[in-house]
């Protein structure tokens, strides 16, 4: 039994059915992201578990005791929001101690309570400081701190990264994640970037149209994913996707790809990827950036790198890679060469195409097939 | 929404119900003293309400009695001529205010001060004001006579045929500053970048106010319409103070008429067809601005 | 109003800067016209004024006509001036502003962070009453105060338009706080704050500026009228406005024109000390008035 479980929980507006029957459970400890584009639900479903709005049906429990009708004080959480919510007219010890104030906690306890925690985030000099006199980092460690005073049983996170620009960003969410290390907490995490979702987590799940489409640990998010929206969602940039067709050369299985020339590459399947079954149907061929190679730049660990000559169309140099895009089965792809890689927009280049990495998904459920 | 929630102990009832039982007051006060009134007044105007209220039911015998009246018919005739000068000559002078405001003025707050502070009197004193400054006994008229100019004359006030347009005077001094400050509001609203791509498109300054300028201010003059419409409707104090509806019945306006009906002429049943009539124009003017207004904002 | 617009784009020459600056200063006269008639006039004797020399400074300075104004004009059937009245002016708008003031923040404070099903149409419904003409309500308000026994007093005056308020006040603290951050609410109800709490440590600490709006427009609303005045009160509670009225229209006796210019300013008086002193938050009242926020 998970130490926060979600059991088939819905949420509906009026006939508008927002959050699809999800069964997640957490365990003590985990830091699960949900992801996915706006409107896939996960800011309803982080409310939901906050009591923030109320399950439609279905069952949301914290330490085995269920949470319907319990009113979001009552639960034990604490929550970092998007725009910090630190309460203007309070300085930030005021802010910090205001959930224990609350809860009847004596001043004494409450004062000490803020100065560990402001010492854990190195904000002690600020604690007399207003919100509005703080800048915007400064701003998401005390919003951290005020969560993390109420020492509750899980922390839930809404967007807390993205009011921040691109450098702090990065910083604190290495910070967050050194916290969770070091603290062993409970966290539920949402955000509509993928990164912070691989980097942070340690099970995502991807959402999309009030569904959970994956659950899972980064890796397995990353190299078998569920479905076409999950591997074109996760990964930046994002995986190649181009129709192919499986048949059978020398007993193996190989996938057809038409080049732009009118000709046609065959690349066989990896052991570890079964295609049984599937001979003779067409398929989407789905393959990351960094599995599309010059050849010297291929892994060298993998069994199964393929060399198919193709024409050139764009170079992307991007400091440390060179992205070349080309034409594979009519669809633009991208590879990931190393920086110094001789190549020029309009050659003929042989790529390697590492198919240890390559999958499969199915052209009409958008299933992944092998 | 709470369908699944089943048992909950008395004190949650009472948590969830408490913001609308803070509500409670006020819609209860809004629902019998606004709406309910509105109701009570609207059923007097079928009966044959004299001195006091009275129940006994005449259909439409009222409005017909309303509209067979000369002093309506003058109420009407005023508040037309009266409404649509006022609207559109504080609609001009607004927007030529604001415009000249808008260049760079030196002195801006304190001008932007001086157009605007007649707001904030009452119009029983703007009444008083104007009434004796247009006063041809010691006014104006008084005045430029004194100044040797013996055969000026300004008896607007005194002249049935022109006393309205006194009205219409001090009723724009009074409020024309503020539709400055909505159009004031409006203009500052508006993209400097696209002022920029048009100057850069070749637009003179005539053009770039009556092409790009003016049409964005669409909602300052429709909220600077709804505002004066309806102020034009409820008009009263400043008539009474001006003019006192006279000379003889020259500027009575609907709500001068429905005062004196009711309370001085004894005729309550009349005087709710008429407040009836006031209320369903304003209505045709603020609901569907109200609708509109709230529906954005969903 | 901060940033110029379009005079960082428009530029004019100096002949037409000149027309610009001409043609505002003409207006300033125009609209300081009448408020210098009042003045100037207000501070000299009456034969100056019957004399044609309306225009004129006094040429004999007379502070007489706001003795008289004050305490010992005729209003009516008394000779109390309007001292009585403006107290009775006093008397009705405090309370009635406080009222409807906190009534108008809980109401705000409810239908934009607790909203339930139906909220739109109970705004809705109390907006309309903002504007709809009070003759509609004139009659059956006549005859419910005397029902409550409040016919002709004061508190009669308050309850009034502590009724009638109640829609703007609450359209003010709406607008206003549907701009603060629904998520400071909820994390006062995570960190285990109740409704009241909630409104008394977060929102009304922030409620300021609002809060100034609105009181600001109460009480010219208030202060300013006439027809609830006219019509529910008695010689004994009549407000300022209505008694400057009789002063001005009594038909008794010779017309003291300089003893009512100093009646109307002391009806004006404290409105325009308002606009003086706060005249920022009362342009932004009158904006909010014409319903956006």
């Amino acid at each position: 039994m998970g130490f926060l479980e979600i059991r088939n929980a819905t949420k509906s507006y009026g006939a508008v059915k927002v959050l699809h029957e999800t069964d997640i459970a957490v365990e003590e400890g985990e830091f699960l992201v949900l992801v996915g584009p706006s409107g896939c639900g996960k800011s309803t479903l982080l409310n939901m578990i906050a009591g923030l709005e109320e399950v439609t049906s279905g069952d949301i429990a914290i330490k085995g005791r269920s949470m319907n009708g319990v009113r979001p004080a009552d639960r034990n959480i604490a929550m970092v929001f998007q725009s910090y919510a630190l309460y203007p007219n309070m300085n930030v010890g005021q802010n910090m101690a205001f959930g224990l104030e609350m809860h009847g906690i004596p001043k004494a306890e409450r004062d000490k309570a803020v100065s560990q925690v402001a010492d854990l985030l190195q904000i002690s000099h600020l604690l007399d400081r207003k919100p509005g006199q703080l800048s915007g980092g400064q701003r998401q460690r005390v919003a951290m701190g005020r969560a993390l005073v109420r020492d509750p049983d899980v922390f839930l996170f809404d967007e807390p990264l993205s009011n921040l620009d691109a450098k702090l960003r990065v910083d604190m969410r290495t910070e967050i994640k050194k916290l969770h290390q070091k603290l062993g907490t409970t966290i539920v995490y949402v955000t509509h970037d993928q990164i912070e979702a691989l980097t942070l987590s340690t099970r995502i799940a991807v959402m999309f149209g009030g569904h959970v489409q994956q659950l899972g640990t980064p890796k397995e998010i990353y190299d078998n994913p569920a479905n076409i929206f999950v591997a074109g969602f996760m990964g930046s940039p994002s995986m190649n996707l181009f129709p192919a067709k499986v048949t059978t050369e020398n007993g193996e299985a190989v996938a057809k790809v038409a080049l732009a020339d009118g000709t046609s590459a065959t690349l066989p399947f990896a052991q570890e990827r079964s295609m049984a079954g599937h001979e003779g149907r067409d398929i989407i061929l789905g393959i990351r950036p960094e599995a599309i190679t010059d050849e010297d730049g291929a892994d060298r660990n993998s069994k199964a790198i393929h060399r198919i000559e193709a024409r050139v169309e764009v170079t992307e140099p991007a400091g440390s890679d060179t992205f070349v895009v080309s034409h594979l089965g009519g669809k633009e792809v991208t590879g990931r060469f190393r920086a110094d890689v001789d190549v020029r927009a309009g050659e003929t280049f042989p790529f390697a195409i590492n198919m240890e990495k390559a999958v499969a998904f199915d052209p009409e459920t958008e299933q992944r097939i092998g | 929404m709470s369908s699944n929630v089943t048992s909950r102990r008395a004190d949650d009832w009472l948590r969830d119900a408490l913001p609308k039982i803070v509500l409670s007051p006020s819609l209860a006060i809004v629902l019998v003293f606004v709406y309910g009134f509105i109701l009570f007044t609207f059923y007097l105007s079928f009966t044959d309400s004299r001195i006091l209220p009275s129940y006994g039911l005449v259909g439409w015998e009222n409005y017909w009695k309303l509209f067979s009246l000369r002093a309506w018919g003058i109420a009407i005739d005023n508040v037309l001529i009266f409404g649509s000068l006022y609207i559109i000559i504080c609609c001009a002078l607004g927007l030529a205010l604001a415009i000249l405001l808008d260049q760079k003025i030196r002195a801006e707050g304190f001008i932007r001060t001086v157009y605007l502070y007649p707001m904030a009197l009452s119009f029983i004193v703007t009444g008083t004001a104007w009434k004796w400054f247009l006063d041809p006994g010691i006014g104006l008229q008084a005045v430029v006579q004194s100044w040797g100019w013996e055969s000026f004359t300004f008896e607007w006030i005194k002249d049935r045929e022109m006393a309205i347009y006194t009205i219409v005077i001090a009723a724009v001094w009074q409020t024309s500053g503020f539709v400055m400050a909505m159009f004031l509001a409006g203009l500052r609203g508006i993209d400097n970048e696209v002022l920029k791509a048009a100057q850069i498109d070749g637009a003179s300054n005539w053009a770039l106010y009556r092409r790009i300028v003016i049409p964005q201010l669409r909602p300052a003059f429709m909220s600077a319409f709804v505002v004066l419409a309806h102020m034009a409707i409820k008009s009263y104090d400043l008539v009474i103070a001006l003019t006192g509806g006279g000379p003889g019945t020259a500027t009575e306006l609907p709500a001068t008429f429905m005062y004196s009906y009711t309370f001085t002429r004894n005729q309550m049943g009349i005087g709710a067809a008429s407040a009836t009539i006031m209320l369903m124009s304003i209505a045709a003017i603020m609901v569907p601005y109200i609708w509109s207004e709230l529906r954005e904002k969903k | 109003m901060a940033s110029n617009a379009s005079s960082q784009v428009v530029r004019t020459g100096a002949g037409s800067r000149f027309v610009i600056y001409t043609l505002l200063a003409i207006f300033c006269l125009y609209y300081l016209l009448p408020l210098y008639v009042m003045v100037v006039n207000s501070l000299k004797p009456l034969s100056e004024i019957q004399a044609g020399g309306m225009m004129s400074l006094p040429s004999e300075w007379t502070i007489a006509p706001w003795a008289s104004a004050w305490s010992t004009a005729q209003i009516g059937v008394a000779a109390t001036g309007l001292k009585p009245y403006f107290l009775n002016s006093i008397l009705m708008v405090v309370p009635a502003v406080a009222i409807s003031t906190v009534l108008g923040a809980l109401n705000g404070y409810v239908l934009t962070k607790w909203r339930f099903r139906g909220d739109t149409i109970v705004f809705g419904l109390l907006l309309f009453g903002c504007f709809i003409p009070f003759q509609m309500v004139l009659i059956p308000m006549a005859r419910m105060l005397g029902l409550m026994g409040l016919a002709g007093t004061v508190p009669g005056l308050v309850f009034v338009h502590l009724v009638y308020g109640i829609g703007f006040s609450t359209l003010y603290f709406r607008n206003y706080y549907q701009q603060f951050p629904t998520e400071l609410v909820r994390a006062a109800m995570i960190d285990g704050a109740g409704f009241f709490t909630i409104f008394r440590r977060i929102m009304l600490p922030s409620s300021g500026p609002i809060a100034v709006v609105c009181i600001i427009w109460q009480f010219t609303n208030i202060w300013n009228d006439f027809l609830f005045g006219a019509s529910f009160s008695d010689f004994d509670s009549q407000p300022m406005t209505v008694a400057l009225n009789n002063l001005v229209q009594s038909s008794t006796g010779v017309k003291e024109y300089n003893v009512h210019f100093a009646g109307a300013i002391m009806a004006a008086l404290p409105t325009l000390l308002v606009y003086v002193v706060a005249g920022r938050y009362f342009v932004r009242g009158l904006m909010a008035g014409s319903v956006k926020g």
